[in-house]
């Protein structure tokens, strides 16, 4: 029990030591990390954390973190998780605080986060295929993932106040009134 | 006092925060500086920084802001303020979700729901794609072009050249220092 415990929280704590650039990006790692390598939850089951991750308030890590802890371990695994994953960045903001102003004033740190800027997107793309890879060819979720990215991309580009909430809700709504008949062909196969 | 208002600003922070960090980040702005706890200014720049360490953005703000108040003591409120209401959420939904997730309209609904975040997985990478390669509107500067082709093929090519995909981890890594030798030598 002690050994789980320790794990979750070390295995947390280096998913928040080493993701930048938010939720999205920390995805590709969390997969890595408890589906391929702990084996912890599966991929179906990780797109359904994110599922919920993405439809409830709050950062999607902590979601994650807590739903993978409490799998494992119950309310102690939740916790260890979550502090596993929240101390590196609290202890590095807290050491920063006192010289944040100092430190953009070296190039070469300024570089080396460019440098991750730049890659982070690319992070995300590569999680986005894999779950494209994953998911199942039908042709109402493939036109779902399209319309998706397409009305996304635009809300984005031109800063719309419509958030991913709605926008999920709208894509579950239209699913749901195409039950009948998706119900239908799959009675018929 | 300051602790119970950083409990109370972040809780609702953590409660409301839709749709990821940047859905947040005007929520947290209001509460700033409805409290006039910073200066726009200050905010911004908080805001830089935590997007630049790892870790949530949210979680990271929340810590920056409660230090900046209170110290050691307002980080640690400020932080589990906006953590809880999220740890929350998850487990109740684990409790509820369980048996909800088998009931076939459920099951309808979010087969319409995963696609949805596939696509604003792919479209959030594409946009920010887009705010590298073209920063206020403009064209790529040709270093920025060049290392997301390399990131990109490194990346890409890895599970073939190396029969094993290179881990995020090991390539957040790589491309901090390959950003910090390029950068350096070619500004762009």
């Amino acid at each position: 029990m002690l050994r789980i415990l320790r794990d979750l929280f070390l295995v947390f704590a280096k998913i928040g030591l080493f993701t930048f650039g938010g939720g999205y990006a920390m995805i590709s790692v969390i997969e890595n990390n408890c589906v391929e390598k702990k084996k912890w939850i599966t991929h179906d089951e990780m797109m359904d954390v994110t599922v919920m991750a993405e439809s409830t308030p709050g950062p999607i890590a902590i979601n994650m973190a807590t739903y993978v802890g409490f799998k494992q371990a119950g309310m102690a695994g939740a916790v260890s998780a979550t502090v596993g994953i929240v101390l590196p960045s609290f202890l590095i903001i807290l050491l920063l605080s006192g010289i944040a102003d100092a430190l953009p004033a070296y190039p070469l740190v300024q570089n080396l986060f460019r440098g991750i800027r730049t890659a982070v997107p690319i992070l995300i793309l590569d999680a986005g295929f894999n779950m494209v890879r994953k998911m199942k060819k039908k042709p109402l979720p493939c036109a779902i993932v399209v319309c998706a990215m397409i009305a996304m991309f635009l809300i984005n580009f031109f800063s719309v106040r419509f958030s991913s909430v709605a926008l999920m809700a709208v894509c579950g709504a239209v699913s749901l009134c195409a039950f009948p008949i998706t119900k239908k062909k799959g009675a018929g196969k | 006092m300051i602790h119970l208002n950083l409990l109370i600003g972040f809780l609702k922070v953590g409660l409301f925060a839709f749709g990821g960090a940047y859905g947040a980040i005007p929520l947290i702005r209001d509460v700033v500086l409805s409290y006039g706890w910073l200066t726009d200014e200050a905010l911004m720049s908080m805001i830089a920084v935590s997007e630049s360490t790892p870790g949530p953005i949210m979680v990271n703000l929340a810590t920056f802001v409660g230090a900046s108040q209170a110290g050691v003591l307002g980080a640690i409120v400020a932080t589990f303020a906006v953590v809880l209401p999220s740890f929350i959420v998850i487990l109740i939904l684990m409790a509820l979700l369980k048996s909800a997730f088998k009931n076939q309209y459920v099951q309808a609904v979010l087969r319409g729901v995963k696609p949805a975040v596939i696509g604003i997985v792919l479209a959030t990478g594409a946009f920010m794609l887009t705010k590298v390669l073209s920063p206020e509107g403009k064209g790529a500067p040709l270093t920025d072009l060049i290392l997301t082709l390399i990131f990109t093929s490194i990346l890409f090519l890895s599970p073939k050249v190396l029969k094993k995909k290179l881990s995020p981890i090991l390539f957040i890594v790589l491309s901090a220092v390959l950003g910090a030798i390029v950068y350096t030598i070619f500004p762009g």
